[in-house]
């Protein structure tokens, strides 16, 4: 049998397999170029891996089974944690959808793996001499704020609990 | 004639007279004038790049220039801080704030003699992938206005514009539309690497450590990395070359580092190299035009004699999921120095300190930079942490072990596509929240982040769309150099050709060097019509 008609009896069995084999021609091509190459040995190797795309178990939407609820009070604690307000009730569905996506990260199993805080953790932090080798700019950096007085910040009274939503 | 040219032949004409500094200073200016629908700069420096044009100019005309980069325009993504000029992140909280520093990487290139245009814009701070979210509106791919998109979509550029890609859309845009010869972007989950794949400029991100953050406005201390953006390859070699190496000021940077490249070598012998073709990256959503040209660069790799296999990276699919989590969880974090006392925004609210904070940050972020601090604050809660936040750190650890297996077991270089497709329509791109689509955008360029491995962009060809392809290297860790190499011989053997214009001051008609879309030889001899 020869070469060409080799793979073109490679490729009707490759596209029964694949339900939908989209990349026909380049799949194909890079068979064909496979087996001519290595005569002695018919062995496939063939590009962009697959004849069909690898199936991702995740989805951008999350796990739409599982609708994560946030209560009220954890929206409160939130906001006053962030010192961020929610923009309105659509800011409220995007962090929910954000919980979904994330949630997806309990399928893989981390049994027994320690958590990387960083991508240099083998490396010894370097540590310099400690004398103090620039600064005196404090004139600079106060010009920066909107509000100073003499060599002070100026912020308003603290303590104050911010109010919760019902108060405002 | 001076834009068509690449950093390395200007340098040369620079040294030769050919043009002055400050000669090629205006007509970048003049560009960035005409460009103007771009958006793709918050801030132009006129009068310093003059200035700088005018010492680079003195410097020359005396025979003592500074080194390759001297009188050479370029630009910086606006949240890296530069003295004088104001810095804003693209957003309402820095709008008026101008840094009393400059940035490591920034000072590098100035002490070089390199000639700052301006800022560029971006999203909202860098948290994004089209360059859409920003305080001063979204950056316009310029490719959009070129002949090739118009004749092979029919699209009305005014209306139908696609997005530059992001979160550095701006600096990729302004190196694609030749009004500066280099650029520096910020790369977090792949910020630099997708618009240069959709503006066809070549993106590099270095080493994580390689390259000094200081100055760099943070969004995650773990995975940040300044990014730079060239038309060429050997520019790009040239730009690491300055930047790289440790800094006092950023413990992050490495001590031990490489020592700085000269230029990369012409002759390497292919059969010496293997390149790895990670199957889980031919996921769901990988439009037909980017696989075929993944397998064109594949076999062209195969052809010239490299040694080129199928590898596996098993986590791969749940890289971006990790992500999400790390990202947000570090942006929250970062973004809590945002309170209005030292610096930036302030709200008048004056009732407490908290209300006073929480009416800064209210009025100072947008919803995207909102939405991802609620987020963050989630993941951290003292009842979500090990649930989520050390989950992903562990999940982390896998994906840096899928790497350093495959590179451990020899191959020296993996080639993946950069992005999903080419460009999509602006209006098409804003039909899905900012969360979305990072999710699907950065889907291939985030686990070079998440591993700190040196990652590059090169284009390639042009789609049916007249838009950039790109597809991306990841080599290991502080092998940059390495990387470069193979990523210059892609280049050298595709010949993508940039956006070029005929007449000067841009006066002529814009036109494209589009590559020829006959089949190779290889496929005329191979191809089974189906």
């Amino acid at each position: 049998m020869s070469v060409v008609n080799y793979a073109r009896t490679l490729q009707k069995v490759i596209l029964n397999i694949g339900p939908r084999c989209y990349h026909r021609w380049v799949t194909t091509a890079s068979v064909a170029l496979r087996i001519r190459d290595s005569k002695q040995n018919f062995r496939c190797r063939l590009w962009c891996g697959l004849l069909t795309p690898v199936h991702y178990q995740y989805s951008t939407e999350g796990n739409t089974s599982k609708a994560k609820q946030v209560p009220a009070d954890l929206v409160d604690k939130l906001e006053r944690l962030a010192l961020v307000d929610f923009p309105n009730q659509e800011g409220l569905v995007c962090l929910k959808k954000a919980i979904r996506f994330a949630d997806q990260l309990h399928v893989v199993d981390t049994e027994g793996v320690d958590p990387m805080d960083s991508v240099l953790e083998n490396r010894a932090l370097y540590l310099r001499e400690d004398v103090v080798a620039e600064g005196d700019c404090a004139d600079r950096l106060l010009q920066l704020s909107k509000d100073t007085v003499e060599e002070y910040f100026v912020a308003p009274p603290g303590n104050i609990p911010l109010p919760g939503r019902e108060e405002c | 004639f001076i834009q068509r040219l690449l950093r390395i032949e200007v340098s040369l004409a620079l040294k030769e007279g050919r043009i002055s500094p400050t000669e090629l200073c205006r007509k970048c200016l003049n560009r960035i004038k005409k460009t103007h629908h771009l958006n793709a700069y918050i801030t132009v420096s006129e009068e310093l790049a003059l200035k700088q044009a005018h010492e680079a100019e003195s410097r020359l005309s005396k025979g003592v220039s500074k080194g390759p980069l001297d009188g050479i325009p370029f630009a910086v993504k606006d949240n890296f801080c530069t003295e004088n000029i104001k810095t804003t992140c693209a957003s309402n909280m820095l709008k008026d704030y101008t840094p009393p520093y400059n940035a490591t990487v920034v000072q590098k290139l100035l002490d070089q003699g390199a000639v700052l245009m301006g800022k560029t814009n971006l999203d909202e701070f860098a948290m994004g992938s089209g360059s859409t979210d920003s305080a001063f509106g979204p950056v316009r791919n310029p490719w959009s206005y070129e002949a090739a998109y118009r004749e092979k979509s029919g699209a009305d550029p005014d209306a139908d514009w696609v997005i530059a890609g992001g979160s550095s859309g701006g600096s990729a845009a302004a190196v694609a539309s030749l009004t500066s010869f280099f650029s520096l972007g910020s790369d977090t989950g792949g910020s630099t690497r997708n618009p240069g794949a959709l503006c066809g400029v070549v993106a590099l991100k270095p080493t994580y450590g390689l390259v000094s953050r200081h100055g760099l406005i943070p969004l995650v201390n773990s995975m940040d990395v300044p990014g730079i953006i060239t038309r060429s390859v050997h520019d790009a070699a040239t730009v690491l070359g300055v930047l790289q190496g440790h800094d006092v000021k950023d413990s992050t940077t490495v001590t031990d580092h490489p020592t700085p490249l000269t230029g990369l070598p012409d002759d390497f012998d292919p059969r010496n190299i293997r390149v790895g073709i990670p199957k889980e990256y031919h996921g769901p959503g990988l439009s037909q035009e980017t696989l075929a040209q993944w397998s064109r660069v594949a076999d062209m790799f195969e052809q010239a004699g490299f040694q080129v296999e199928q590898v596996s990276l098993p986590h791969t699919q749940h890289s971006i999921v990790c992500y999400h989590v790390l990202c947000h969880a570090e942006v929250a974090s970062n973004m809590a120095r945002f309170d209005g006392l030292e610096y930036g925004h302030r709200s008048d609210v004056s009732s407490s300190t908290e209300a006073m904070y929480a009416a800064t940050r209210h009025g100072g972020f947008n919803d995207v930079v909102r939405g991802r601090i609620l987020s963050g604050n989630y993941f951290l809660l003292k009842q979500n942490y090990e649930h989520y936040f050390v989950k992903a750190q562990q999940v982390r650890r896998l994906i840096n072990e899928d790497f350093r297996r495959v590179f451990g077991s020899g191959v020296d270089v993996l080639l993946t596509p950069t992005t999903l497709s080419d460009a999509m329509r602006h209006t098409d791109f804003v039909q899905e929240d900012n969360r979305t689509r990072s999710a699907q955008e950065d889907i291939f360029t985030q686990p070079a982040n998440m591993a700190g491995l040196p990652a590059v962009s090169v284009p390639t060809a042009l789609s049916s769309r007249g838009l950039p392809i790109g597809l991306q290297l990841i080599g290991p860790a502080f092998q940059d150099r390495s990387l470069l190499t193979v990523a210059q011989w892609i280049e050298q053997k595709v010949g993508f050709a940039p956006i070029r214009y005929h007449g000067d001051a841009g006066e002529g008609e814009i036109r494209v060097d589009v590559l020829p879309s006959t089949p190779t030889v290889w496929e005329k001899n191979y191809l089974i019509p189906c």
